[in-house]
């Protein structure tokens, strides 16, 4: 049952408001002062969505209704909002999380000149983010989805005086409109084929009431359609290239946008439309095994790379293709909830790894950090929880999430895409704990400048990485397998999913999966730690062919440059230097090069004889008559 | 009393040589007479059809007629003195210099 | 054929004489005498159509007063040039003037003449009768030809007179 709520949009506009504010007088009321201020408004809706989500009954929905958009005919789009238990999980996590990387980014932009800036555009973020996940229609979500992709843009070049800072958003705004292209398709072709049987809509409600009025081949279309926007918006196969020189960007930027939400709203997107794609099982085979897929190739990638964020930026492309093959599965429910304990353990390793990289003035190369285990202590134990969790350590949030994903490959019989998962696992764990060895362990590689102004975070930074590391481990209780203590989880989501998952099967076949893949998380771990854990400088990685190919990415975004990048521009070059001049101008000149040649040759009709004019009239009223005559 | 016709049809013969007067002749005062020879046709043909519906209307036309034609003549006369000093000539060919 | 229609086809013959001689005498001066013998053959026609203060008029205005104002400026222009014929000129003129005669004439047979002429009164075409019209119906254009008058009077002193040099 539905009832109206205007609180709704309160959640989504307080950060606007916020915005708009810090934006004409943040500089006049001072960095500081800018900055709590967009945490209060964070503070305010994590507060406003959390007292929705108590009002909330499980199988219930609230409305709010707050202009009327598009009302052309038969056809209306409403600005509306919609809180059901799909989009409360979603308001939690982005307001919650939103709002603990809001207070750290207090302590990490607060040396920066261009804070208040940077909480205009986080704030901004947050509405869009949330106008995207309590949309009651497909073009609201839209209109969500690319609001978050420019925020994006914003904040990833933010320090835009570098350059290459400006040329990694304008690469993430540019991939993620290529996906955007293909959901715009998605949803027009939609629409025609709704209308083409009367319906005209694009709210959630009518197209799941409608949705199997379409025929296979459009629903096939247009899930394939919107699953390639998907893949822009969360950094999959193939266009997930974004992501990596994402992390030019402030770290909290990376910890909230490339972590927690904006890299989710693919997920999101595909459970709200869960009907559709359900009707769709091409599509969503598709949509399994390029999970799978860019779980496997981005996690290779990240067993080499140096950079402490970028390893965290492929983990995320990797722990993503782990959400898409639980959709794509049709575990949606597994799905959202990777996605919601991914944001915890996920955001507590980047604002962990920002303040790793704040206290050691800018260094981002793991190859000279280490030791810093006795200097950062809060850093270092919550950044352990963190890494514990998202290897799937038992008992842990990632362990519950993922398992639960793995189990649902397994029962659904998908052996190839289970294989694939565990070996995921496993690299998983190989590579986090080699980030942790070599950042916080052993003896310190840092010059001694850096080793003198070491220093712990202030409060204001470990404070939300104590919280988050909290959730890491708890958050994940809550879908607990059924030989544990059942899962509050499904149940709450059961009213969305009314398709039921998977039955859990034996217990007994699931205590042996988990434990086949516990097994391969701590060969992981272990090879970890025979390399990096124990001495006390580990040796410098060579190594052949493949390790050069994952640490150089495959070199895909040479290969897209060659394909795609180079054609394109020599195309527009070649508009802009010959089409351009020769025939766009080449036509407006001519015409008025034929209106003078023309003109030259009429001209001589003037000779300034007035004899000839007369004649000139004579002939007109021959011509005249002529026709006067004719018509007798 | 004549058929209609045939005052009409005097009258476009006369017309027609007055255009061609205008046309031909290189002496502006003779372009003038063939004017006047075209309008006196016109007058003619009102007469004829005042005549022959009984309408004074002809003949009052035919009055504004000739007060314009005379007007026209003298206006017409004191242009070409004017043009005359000017150019030491009457030929309209050399009076060309409104030419492209 | 009746006296009349011999007198009609005369005068109409005498009439298109004169417009050739009009249009292709060399001499100006005979040019302008040949028009004043058409001017007076037309007002020959105007009276014989029950018009006589119009051909009466057309005498005095038009043969008097115009004609002889053409032949004060020849006079006082004296122009000596004779023209040199143009033959292409001169055909291309006469074949476009005859087909306007020809286009002309048939459209006038195409009508049915509207019959017998209106009986006329004794005084269709007096003094009295177009004075009626005249100042009656048409006074506004009256008028206004008035004002035209006197517009060309005082734009023809100025046309003709001779540049003043500098006092």
């Amino acid at each position: 049952m539905a009832a109206d709520y205007d609180l709704l949009r309160w959640i989504a506009l307080i950060p606007l408001a916020v915005a708009a504010f810090n934006l004409f007088w943040g500089r006049a009321l001072g960095r500081k002062a800018a900055g709590i201020i967009a945490c209060a408004a964070l503070g305010a809706s994590f507060a406003l969505a959390f007292y929705v989500f108590w009002q909330l009954p499980s199988n219930g929905m609230f409305r709010d209704l707050v202009y009327s958009w598009i009302d052309s005919g038969s056809f209306k789009v409403n600005l509306a909002f919609q809180v059901d238990a799909l989009t409360a999980v979603m308001l939690l996590i982005v307001t919650g999380i939103g709002f603990l990387i809001h207070i750290y980014s207090l302590g990490y932009m607060g040396h920066d000149e261009d804070s208040v800036r940077f909480f205009v555009y986080l704030n901004l973020f947050v509405f869009f983010m949330l106008t995207l996940v309590m949309a009651d229609n497909l073009l609201l979500l839209f209109v969500g989805w690319e609001g978050v992709g420019l925020c994006s843009y914003l904040l990833i070049g933010f320090w835009y005086r570098d350059p290459s800072n400006a040329i990694a958003g304008n690469k993430a705004f540019v991939v993620n409109r290529i996906g955007d292209w293909g959901f715009i398709l998605g949803i027009f072709l939609l629409v025609t084929e709704l209308a083409r049987q009367g319906v005209w809509t694009l709210d959630f409600a009518q197209l799941q009431k409608h949705a199997s009025m379409l025929s296979p081949q459009a629903i096939g279309l247009i899930t394939l359609l919107l699953f390639i926007g998907a893949t822009g918006k969360s950094a999959q196969i193939p266009l997930f290239v974004w992501l990596p020189d994402a992390m030019a960007g402030p770290t909290p930027v990376s910890a909230l946008i490339h972590a927690a939400t904006m890299v989710t709203a693919g997920v999101y997107m595909t459970a709200r439309l869960h009907f559709l794609f359900s009707l769709a099982p091409a599509t969503l085979s598709l949509i399994a095994w390029i999970g799978a897929a860019t779980a496997f190739f981005a996690a290779t990638i990240a067993l080499t790379q140096n950079d402490i964020k970028k390893v965290l930026a492929y983990s995320t492309v990797s722990q993503l293709g782990y959400m898409f093959l639980a959709a794509g599965l049709g575990a949606f429910g597994a799905a959202i909830f990777h996605v919601f304990t991914h944001a915890f353990f996920k955001a507590c390793l980047f604002l962990g790894s920002g303040s790793v990289i704040h206290a050691l003035d800018g260094e981002q190369d793991m190859r000279k950090m280490g030791g810093l285990k006795a200097r950062m202590p809060a850093t270092y134990w919550t950044y352990l929880i963190a890494t514990l969790a998202i290897a799937g350590a038992p008992l842990t949030a990632g362990f519950f999430s993922k398992d639960l994903i793995l189990w649902q490959a397994f029962s659904h019989g998908a052996l190839a895409l289970w294989a694939i998962g565990v070996i995921t696992a496993g690299m998983t764990a190989f590579y986090m704990f080699r980030q942790l060895f070599l950042v916080f362990h052993g003896e310190s590689r840092a010059d001694a400048h850096a080793q003198a102004r070491l220093h712990e975070s202030p409060a204001v930074m470990t404070l939300p990485l104590i919280v988050l590391a909290i959730g890491s481990i708890f958050a994940g209780w809550l879908g607990a397998p059924e030989y544990l203590w059942g899962s509050r989880w499904d149940a709450w989501l059961a009213a969305i999913f009314a398709v039921p998952e998977a039955p859990h099967g034996a217990a007994t076949t699931e205590i042996v999966v988990t434990l086949f893949t516990l097994g391969v998380v701590a060969i992981g771990f272990s090879l970890a730690y025979l390399k990096y854990g124990r001495a006390a400088a580990p040796a410098p990685e060579r190594g052949g062919l493949w390790y050069r190919l994952a640490l150089d990415k495959y070199y895909v975004d040479e290969i897209y440059d060659f394909i795609f990048v180079r054609p394109f521009t020599a195309l527009s070059r070649f508009f802009a230097e010959i089409i351009d001049p020769w025939v766009i101008d080449g036509a407006v000149n001519g015409v008025a090069a034929l209106t003078r040649g023309l003109s030259q040759v009429w001209r001589r009709l003037q000779t300034g004889n007035v004899q000839h004019y007369a004649m000139g009239l004579l002939v007109g009223t021959l011509a005249l008559l002529a026709y006067y005559f004719s018509q007798l | 009393m004549m058929p209609l016709n045939y005052y009409l049809i005097l009258s476009a013969v006369v017309f027609a040589i007055g255009v061609v007067g205008v046309l031909i002749r290189r002496n502006l005062i003779v372009v003038l007479m063939s004017i006047e020879l075209m309008l006196n046709a016109v007058n003619l043909t009102f007469i004829a059809f005042s005549r022959y519906l009984g309408s004074m209307v002809g003949q009052v036309a035919v009055f504004f007629v000739m007060a314009v034609a005379a007007a026209e003549a003298v206006v017409g006369l004191a242009i070409i003195i004017a043009v005359f000093r000017q150019r030491q000539s009457l030929d309209p060919q050399d009076m060309q210099i409104l030419k492209w | 054929m009746d006296f009349s229609t011999l007198i009609f086809f005369l005068l109409a013959g005498l009439l298109v004489i004169a417009s050739l001689l009009v249009v292709f005498l060399r001499d100006v001066v005979h040019c302008a005498l040949a028009l004043v013998a058409a001017l007076l053959i037309i007002a020959i026609f105007f009276v014989s159509l029950h018009a006589p203060t119009v051909g009466i008029l057309q005498i005095m205005v038009y043969a008097g007063a115009v004609m002889v104002l053409f032949l004060f400026v020849i006079m006082f222009l004296n122009p000596a040039v004779l023209e040199r014929p143009r033959a292409l000129w001169w055909s291309a003129a006469s074949i476009l003037a005859l087909l306007l005669g020809g286009l002309l004439v048939p459209l006038f047979f195409n009508h049915e003449p509207p019959g017998d002429p209106v009986a006329s009164t004794e005084l269709f075409g007096s003094p009295e009768m177009l004075a009626k019209s005249l100042f009656g119906d048409f006074v506004l254009p009256f008028e206004i030809a008035s004002v035209l008058l006197l517009v060309a009077i005082v734009g023809a002193v100025v046309l003709a007179r001779r540049e003043r040099s500098a006092p």
